[in-house]
């Protein structure tokens, strides 16, 4: 129902005054409860980052962001803000999930690395505002594409996402130090267009991992298909409690965060017996 | 026609010459910025519009105001406005040449600028500000080509441009609402996230471009035989007082949707534009003399005794276009970046290369409307020999 109508928004996006509507529609419907599975039909690739596994000042975050940045040939302008890019980075915990609020959790958890990427939303703004179709969510299996030939540098999809994903290359990437010699395969960019994580579409068409995924030894980043219920994404999402990233704007982010450790739920759980079925549910 | 805005006395060809020189100061900064990239500008990962943007959106509102002068003559036959509304569309011109310039100078890729009409998007409001923004540059030159034209030759303008004239009124108030909906429909962004914004963007445009107009005029008056008529000018005068109120009444509750209701979200871009944030407070000096220009630019204009008197009428319209200009042309694009969504409180300040890009292209409106207004002046014979 929610896909049809999806794809009848696209047909039927004649007017702006037609697309607001139609948007305000899906919103309102998502509002009344209804949970709402992925829309793409293929698979829907998804990540799933075990928080618990990561510590302050821990070498497998500078792994991570290193296997990316190095296979994607991403521009590092050290010690320059202002023209940083940047594909899956850390930010505090507190600072990552700040429209949540965790005042009295232990400090070390507090300033807990997370790690940040694109979402690769289901309902991505980003795609929604481009005016060049040079991103956009791929029907087959729900990844946020971008194509820098296509690009024209408008930067409105930096403006849209609400997470902060995208990086726009405001000087030539290709004059980076980090960049001078590159044995990646991998196309450079030129500057003047947006960049940001692609979950790896470049591997995943070889029946690879994502670069992140792959050298993480302890599952501590799980990728895998959502529509697939036997998936281990699927399988950590049953069991495990998780958040994502202001879900309340209805984007569907697609990389969940496992924050909790079990033990605590079971200890909960007989508590929420103790007030019977509705006084749990309170 | 246009060979009139090549001819002209000695003070009129000084005026070109600063303007070109001025323009030909921002072309350079311009190909710095196409060779080096926007990194020359004060932009960054957290604030991705800036001044460029800012100035768009302020001039939109400046393009859009025509119609508070071709409204009433041609829809309701208001005669008084018979000889303003060509000064109305002429500023039109330049003004959507501006924004088109604004948007051109803010793209990575300018050279794939193409691509939006290779590849139009319906889904994309920036799509639409495009063909709203175009299709009313070409109604306006349209438009004041032919009525000028017949005007020459002492004939009525042709039939067949009523309907495009009638067309041109609910464009120009949809080139402003489109501009409205790129920001307003963001949900990231809760400072833009505001039903009002665009009726906001009307009202504010509505009063800072008719005050532009006022200010032509008396212009235009001392350097010809030109009249707009006493008439006129308080029309548009009371349209700039009901226009300025409205937008303050809309800021007003903009300010209590946000304050009284108290989500964080909302409060902190207020906090960041009046009072500053994390140490972050560049603006807060500008949106108070933005607030105080408002206030004041109120009180003489409601006054009938002040708005009557053409010397404070001038003071009042002043106050209206700086305090409107820093409201959108600052404030607005800027706020909606601090903090950032994730809750950071990130620095934005144009570069000197930015700010002459952005002084050239005000520049090159400049040069265009010098040209028009000449043409206009001329062909009713009214500029003085001088």
């Amino acid at each position: 129902m929610k896909s049809s109508r999806r794809k009848f928004l696209k047909a039927a996006g004649l007017s702006a005054v037609g697309v607001a509507g139609s948007t305000a529609m899906a919103t309102s419907a998502r509002r009344t409860g209804d949970h709402e599975p992925p829309t793409t039909e293929g698979k829907r690739w998804a990540m799933v980052i075990d928080l618990r596994k990561f510590s302050k000042d821990d070498a497998l975050i500078d792994k991570i962001t290193d296997a990316c940045h190095r296979v994607h040939n991403v521009p590092d302008f050290a010690d320059d803000p202002k023209n940083e890019v940047k594909w899956i980075w850390t930010e505090d915990f507190e600072t990552a999930f700040h429209s949540q609020e965790f005042h009295y959790i232990r400090e070390d958890l507090k300033s807990k690395p997370t790690l940040l990427l694109c979402n690769h939303c289901d309902n991505p703004p980003c795609t929604r505002v481009c005016p060049t179709q040079a991103t956009w969510k791929r029907a087959s299996d729900g990844v946020v594409m971008m194509d820098w030939h296509r690009c024209i540098g408008c930067r409105y999809c930096m403006v849209a996402c609400p997470y902060g994903s995208r990086s726009f290359n405001w000087k030539d990437p290709r004059k980076a130090p980090n960049l001078a010699e590159t044995d990646s395969i991998y196309p450079t960019r030129m500057r003047g267009v947006v960049e940001k994580c692609t979950f790896c579409d470049e591997r995943l068409a070889r029946g690879q991992q994502p670069a992140c995924v792959e050298v993480c030894d302890n599952d501590e980043m799980v990728f895998g298909d959502l529509n697939d219920p036997s998936s281990n994404v699927r399988r950590l999402l049953a069991e495990h409690m998780t958040i994502r990233r202001n879900p309340g704007l209805g984007t569907q982010p697609e990389v969940y965060y496992i924050v909790e450790d079990p033990r605590t739920l079971q200890e909960i759980a007989p508590a929420a017996e103790v007030f019977g079925e509705e006084g749990g549910h309170a | 026609m246009l060979e009139k805005a090549f001819s002209g006395s000695r003070t009129y060809w000084s005026w070109i010459f600063v303007l070109l020189v001025i323009i030909g100061g921002g072309v350079a900064c311009w190909f710095w910025q196409f060779s080096e990239g926007l990194t020359i500008t004060g932009l960054s990962r957290d604030v991705a519009w800036g001044f460029y943007i800012a100035q768009f959106t302020f001039l939109v509102g400046v393009a859009a105001s025509a119609v508070m002068v071709v409204l009433p003559y041609y829809l309701h036959d208001y005669k008084a406005f018979g000889k303003m509304t060509i000064l109305g569309e002429f500023l039109a011109i330049p003004a959507v040449i501006m924004c088109m310039l604004f948007i051109f100078v803010d793209m990575g890729m300018p050279n794939r600028i193409l691509n939006v009409f290779l590849y139009p998007t319906l889904h994309s409001m920036m799509f639409w500000d495009t063909v709203a923004l175009g299709g009313y540059l070409v109604l306006n030159i349209v438009i004041s080509h032919f009525t000028l034209s017949s005007e020459r030759r002492e004939e009525p303008p042709p039939r067949w441009l009523r309907p495009i004239i009638l067309l041109s009124i609910p464009w120009a108030v949809s080139i402003h609402t489109v501009t409205a909906f790129l920001y307003s429909g963001l949900g990231g962004r809760p400072f833009w996230l505001t039903a009002i914004l665009a009726p906001r963007f009307l009202a504010s445009a509505f009063a800072a471009g008719p005050a532009i107009l006022i200010l032509l005029a008396f212009f235009v008056r001392r350097i010809s035989t030109f009249d707009p008529g006493k008439q006129a000018i308080d029309t548009l005068a009371k349209i700039v007082t009901y226009a300025m109120t409205i937008n303050v009444f809309f800021v007003l509750m903009e300010l209590f949707t946000a304050l009284y209701s108290d989500i964080p979200e909302h409060v902190a871009h207020f906090q960041f534009l009046y009072m500053g944030l994390g140490g972050e407070n560049n603006l807060a000096p500008w949106m108070w003399l933005s607030s105080l220009l408002a206030i004041v630019s109120l009180v003489v204009l409601i006054n009938p005794r002040t708005r009557h008197n053409y010397g404070w009428l001038i003071f009042g319209c002043v106050a209206v276009i700086f305090s409107l200009w820093i409201d959108k042309g600052l404030g607005m694009v800027i706020a909606g970046f601090v903090p950032n969504p994730l809750g950071e409180v990130v620095h934005y300040w144009p570069t000197a290369p930015e700010l002459m890009i952005g002084i050239a292209i005000y520049a090159i409106g400049c040069l265009i409307l010098t040209g028009l207004y000449k043409i206009a002046l001329e062909v009713r014979g009214q500029l003085k020999a001088n």
